[in-house]
C-alpha cells in the first residue's frame, strides 16, 4: 500500500525556519513507520535526519511524535496508517537539532539528578543480598523505562515548568525507592518533595498514555506522593 | 579538537561499561559512544546471566565449564572457558550488590532457569543456571552499570563515531572520532584503547542485531594489521520473529516452550533426544532450517512455530513480558493463546579481535600490541568457540571486561603518551571530504542492501564452496563499487547519511573475512555447518582461524586450540 508522509524538516545550518516535506513510500502492512523512514533515506533523500538503532522497542533511539502523539517509530506499524497521512516531527518540549533529532542532554542531566545508582553502605555478603520475590516484583513494572523520552516530552506539565523532573526520571527514582536493598529511601523521598519533583505531576496521564512500554508511569508517581506523605510529611 | 586521557573506552555496552567502572576515578577515562550510552546493543539481550550459583539445585563450575567447551564444539580456548566458569559466580553477585534487580526464589536468592545447553552432570540432564530478570535481563545490567559510571563520573562522549586508531611502532597513540553533532573530526590521544565496539550482525539481512552494530572497532584492528580470528563462526538464533529478525528468547524455551514443524511435531526430540528444546543454538537452527528443507515448515513455508501456549498468561507475564509484546506488537498475536512464527537469525559473532585472557591484543605472531585492549562480542578470547551458549555472552561481557580494566591499570605505569605526528587525522578528513564531495555515485545503502543479502542467501546456517566462492566475488565487487560511493547530505549537523557510509566500509570488509574463513574451513563444526563437508575433522581442523589484511587481500592462517581438561569427543545432547 502507499502511505503519505509529512516529515518535518529543519537545519539550523541552513535553514531559517522549519517547514514540512511531503513523500510517499510503498509499504506493506507489517512493516513499521521505521522501515518507511529508511525506505525514504535509503532510495528518496538521505538529507532525512532522525536517530534509530535496535529497530524493536528496546533501546528508545527513535522516539517521535507520530500524528501528534509521541511513541516509537520502530512500534507503529503501517496497518494502523491506512489512508491517513502520517505526519512526523520531533519529540515536543526539546531543543530540535536537526530534522527529527532532538537535544536530549538535558532529560540525561534530571535523570543524574535522582542518582540512578543503589545506595547501600553496608559491606556486601559473601554471595547475594536476600530479596522477597514480592519486593522484587514491585519494579517489575518500572525496569521496562528505556529512556526514550516519550513520557517526558509528551508531558503537559514539562513545557511549561522546564525544572519539573518529569515522568521519566521519576520512573527510575521509583525504582530505588522501592529497592528493599537501597538506604537512602528517606533522603530520595525529600529530594522529591517539591513542586518540580513529585508534586509537579497533576495527573494529565498523558506519560501513561504514550509508553511505548506501557509503564503505569503516573501510577508510579502517586504511588511516590504517597510514600511522601506517610514517611516524610507524616513524622 | 585534541582531546587527552589515559584511556579511551569505545563502546557503552556492558563489557565498555564494565571496565570503565573498574577503571573508575583511579585514572582519566573517557568513554565514546556511537549512541546514547543506555541505547547499547547489550540493553536488547533477554535471558538471562550464566552462573553456577545452585540456588534452584546442584550445579558447578566445572559443569558450566564442560557446557561451554562442548556448546563451542570443542574450538574454545580451555582456559579462557575456565576463567568464564569459575568467575561467574562473583561476577554474579558483584551485579546483585551493584543493585542489578534479578528476580528471586522463594527463599529470596537469585532465581534461576533453564536454558539451552546447560546441563548438569557433564551433560546428563538440563540444569537452572539462568540467572535473570525477566527478559530484560541486558537492559537491566546496561542501566545498572551506566548508574555506577555516573556515580564515578566516567567522562562520555556520546554519538562519537569511532574513525581509526592512531598507532606509531606498534603501540597505540588514541583514536579519532567523528561527532555526528558537529560533523568534526577529534583526536583523542591516551596511553591505552580498550574497544569494546560490539558485534557486527548488520552485516547480514535477517538478523536480532541493532543499526549500530557494524563492526567499525573490529575493521578497523583489521586494517592495522590485527590479524581476526574464527570469522566464520556466526550464531544465528533459532527463534528470531519470522520476517523481521526480532529476538525471542531461548528463556521462552527455557520457561517450557516447544518448537513445532507444519506438521505440529515437537521435532527436537528427533536430534536431540536429551535436551530436545534446549539444545544448543546452533544445532536448534540447524533443525529448523532441516524442517523447512524437507518441507515441513509450517504451509511448506520458510519457518516453524514456537508454542507457548501451554504456559500460561501469568508466567508469560511474570517471566516473559517483553517477548510477549514484541509478538502482539509485530504480529498480532497473542502468545497465551498463538503459535508464533519462528526462523533463524544472524544473532552473535564468536569470532573477532584475537585477545589473551587479560583483553590484551594479540598481533600476527601472537605479540601483544601495545597499549590496545578488546573486550566483549568484538573480541575472540576465544572463550566461545564454534557457538556460543546462551546466557554466556552477558557473562562474557563482564568478566572480561573487568578483567581488560584491570590490567589496562596494571600496565598503565608503564605505558607512555606516543607522540602522534601533526596532521594523523589527514587521512581520515580526506576519506570523508571524498564521500561528501562525490556528486556521482552509488549511495551507500544500495550496496549495505546487496551485502546483507548476499550474505543471507549464501552464508547462513548451512554453506558449501559454491555459494562461498559466488558470495566472495560478489562482495569484491562491492568493495570496488564502494570506491564510487557518494551521499546526499552535505551538511556537518547529524550527517547520518555520512556515517552510514562510513560504516559500510566496515561491513565490507568484515562480509569479506567472514566469507574467506568460510570457504577454508573444510568441515563442520558448531555454527559453521559445510554442506560438502559436513564432519567435524579434529585431525585438520582442530585450530582457529586467523585472517590478516594484506595488499594482496585476505591472508589466512592458523593457531592452535588450548585444550587443560576436555578432550574433543563427539557431540551428542
Amino acid at each position: 500500500m502507499e502511505l503519505q508522509f509529512r516529515i518535518f524538516r529543519f537545519d539550523p545550518e541552513v535553514d531559517s525556519a522549519p517547514r514540512f516535506q511531503n513523500y510517499r513510500v510503498q509499504a506493506d502492512p507489517w512493516e513499521r513507520i521505521l522501515d518507511c523512514l529508511n525506505r525514504i533515506k535509503w532510495e528518496q533523500d538521505g538529507t532525512l535526519a532522525y536517530r534509530m538503532s535496535c529497530g524493536h522497542g528496546v533501546c528508545g533511539s527513535d522516539a517521535m511524535k507520530i500524528n501528534g502523539r509521541c511513541g516509537l517509530a520502530c512500534q507503529k506499524l503501517v496497518k494502523d496508517y491506512e489512508g491517513a497521512e502520517v505526519v512526523l516531527e520531533p519529540l515536543p518540549t526539546f531543543k530540535v537539532l536537526r530534522d527529527l533529532i532532538v537535544d536530549l542532554d538535558p532529560f540525561f542531566e534530571k535523570v543524574k539528578a535522582i542518582r540512578p545508582y543503589l545506595i547501600c553502605s553496608k559491606a556486601a555478603p559473601e554471595k547475594e543480598r536476600l530479596q522477597g520475590h514480592e519486593d522484587n516484583l514491585k519494579l517489575n513494572e518500572v525496569i521496562r523505562c528505556i529512556l526514550c523520552a516519550c513520557c517526558t516530552a509528551a508531558c503537559p506539565v514539562t513545557s511549561q515548568n522546564e525544572r519539573y523532573l518529569g515522568p521519566a526520571p521519576l520512573v527510575w527514582a521509583f525504582r530505588y525507592i522501592f529497592d528493599t536493598r537501597d538506604e537512602k529511601t528517606s533522603e530520595r523521598l525529600e529530594q522529591l518533595d517539591s513542586p518540580d519533583g513529585a508534586w509537579g505531576c497533576v495527573n494529565h496521564f498523558e506519560c501513561t498514555r504514550v509508553c511505548p512500554k506501557e509503564i503505569p508511569v503516573t501510577k508510579s508517581i502517586n504511588t511516590i506522593k504517597r510514600e511522601i506523605q506517610k514517611k516524610i510529611r507524616g513524622k | 579538537m585534541n582531546f587527552q586521557h589515559d584511556v579511551v573506552i569505545v563502546g557503552s555496552g556492558l563489557a565498555g561499561l564494565r571496565a570503565a567502572v573498574e577503571v573508575g576515578a583511579r585514572a582519566d577515562v573517557a568513554l565514546l559512544s556511537k549512541v546514547y550510552p543506555t541505547r547499547s546493543h547489550s540493553g536488547a539481550a533477554q535471558g538471562g546471566i550464566a552462573a553456577a550459583l545452585g540456588n534452584e539445585e546442584p550445579d558447578s563450575w566445572e559443569w558450566h565449564m564442560y557446557d561451554t567447551v562442548k556448546g563451542g564444539d570443542f574450538l574454545a580456548d580451555q582456559d579462557a572457558a575456565e576463567v568464564l566458569a569459575k568467575d561467574a559466580p562473583r561476577a554474579v553477585y558483584e551485579l546483585e550488590h551493584m543493585g542489578v534487580p534479578f528476580n528471586r526464589t522463594a527463599q529470596g536468592t537469585i532465581a534461576q532457569r533453564a536454558f539451552g545447553g546447560h546441563t548438569g552432570e557433564f551433560g546428563k540432564q538440563p540444569v537452572k543456571r539462568a540467572c535473570h530478570a525477566a527478559d530484560r535481563t541486558g537492559r537491566v545490567i546496561l542501566d545498572t552499570l551506566y548508574g555506577e559510571a555516573l556515580r564515578k563520573g566516567i567522562k562520555v562522549y556520546q554519538e562519537f563515531h569511532l574513525l581509526d586508531l592512531m598507532t606509531r611502532d606498534n603501540r597505540i597513540a588514541g583514536v579519532l572520532a567523528y561527532e555526528l553533532g558537529t560533523g568534526e573530526v577529534h583526536r583523542l590521544q591516551c596511553k591505552a584503547v580498550l574497544l569494546a565496539t560490539g558485534g557486527f550482525g548488520k552485516v547480514f539481512q535477517t538478523t536480532s542485531n541493532c543499526f549500530a552494530n557494524t563492526g567499525d572497532g573490529v575493521f578497523l584492528a583489521y586494517k592495522a594489521g590485527i590479524p581476526l580470528e574464527d570469522m566464520e563462526f556466526v550464531q544465528f538464533h533459532p527463534t528470531g520473529l519470522h520476517g523481521l529478525g526480532v529476538l525471542l528468547s531461548e528463556a521462552a524455551r527455557g520457561e517450557g516452550g516447544i518448537l513445532r514443524n507444519g506438521r505440529g511435531e515437537r521435532f527436537m526430540e528427533r536430534y536431540a533426544p536429551t535436551l530436545k528444546d534446549l539444545a544448543p543454538r546452533d544445532m536448534v537452527s540447524r533443525a529448523i532450517a532441516r524442517e523447512v528443507q524437507e518441507g515441513r515448515g509450517i504451509d511448506g513455508r520458510d519457518f516453524v512455530h514456537l508454542d507457548l501456549t501451554h504456559l500460561g498468561k501469568e508466567r508469560l507475564a511474570e517471566k516473559l513480558s517483553d517477548i510477549t509484546s514484541f509478538v502482539r506488537i509485530y504480529l498480532g498475536v497473542d502468545a497465551s493463546k498463538d503459535l508464533i512464527p519462528v526462523a533463524p537469525t544472524c544473532h552473535y559473532m564468536m569470532g573477532g579481535i584475537p585477545t589473551n585472557l587479560d583483553g590484551q591484543v594479540l598481533g600476527a605472531t601472537g605479540e601483544v600490541f601495545r597499549g590496545l585492549y578488546a573486550a566483549g562480542e568484538c573480541a575472540c578470547v576465544s572463550v566461545h568457540g564454534a557457538n556460543r551458549l546462551g546466557c554466556n555472552s552477558l557473562l562474557d561481557l563482564v568478566v572480561f571486561g573487568r578483567r581488560a580494566g584491570k590490567k589496562i591499570m596494571d600496565d598503565l605505569p608503564h605505558l607512555q603518551k606516543t607522540v602522534v605526528p601533526e596532521g594523523a587525522e589527514k587521512e581520515a578528513r580526506t576519506r570523508i571530504e571524498k564521500v561528501k564531495s562525490r556528486t556521482k555515485g552509488e549511495k551507500s545503502s544500495a550496496l549495505r542492501t546487496e551485502l546483507q543479502k548476499t550474505m543471507t542467501a549464501k552464508c547462513s546456517v548451512f554453506r558449501n564452496r559454491k555459494d562461498l566462492s559466488g558470495a566472495i566475488s560478489t562482495v569484491r565487487d562491492l568493495l570496488e563499487r564502494y570506491e564510487r560511493v557518494c551521499v546526499d547530505h552535505k551538511g556537518s549537523r547529524y550527517n547520518t547519511d555520512l556515517v552510514e557510509a562510513l560504516e559500510l566500509d566496515s561491513l565490507l570488509h568484515l562480509g569479506e573475512t567472514i566469507l574467506v574463513s568460510a570457504l577454508a574451513r573444510e568441515e563442520s563444526r558448531g555454527a559453521h555447518s559445510r554442506e560438502d563437508y559436513p564432519e567435524r575433522d579434529d585431525q585438520h581442523w582442530l585450530k582457529h582461524t586467523l585472517v590478516e589484511k594484506t595488499d594482496k587481500g585476505p591472508r589466512l592462517f592458523s593457531k592452535p586450540v588450548r585444550i587443560t581438561r576436555f578432550e574433543p569427543k563427539p557431540r551428542v545432547y
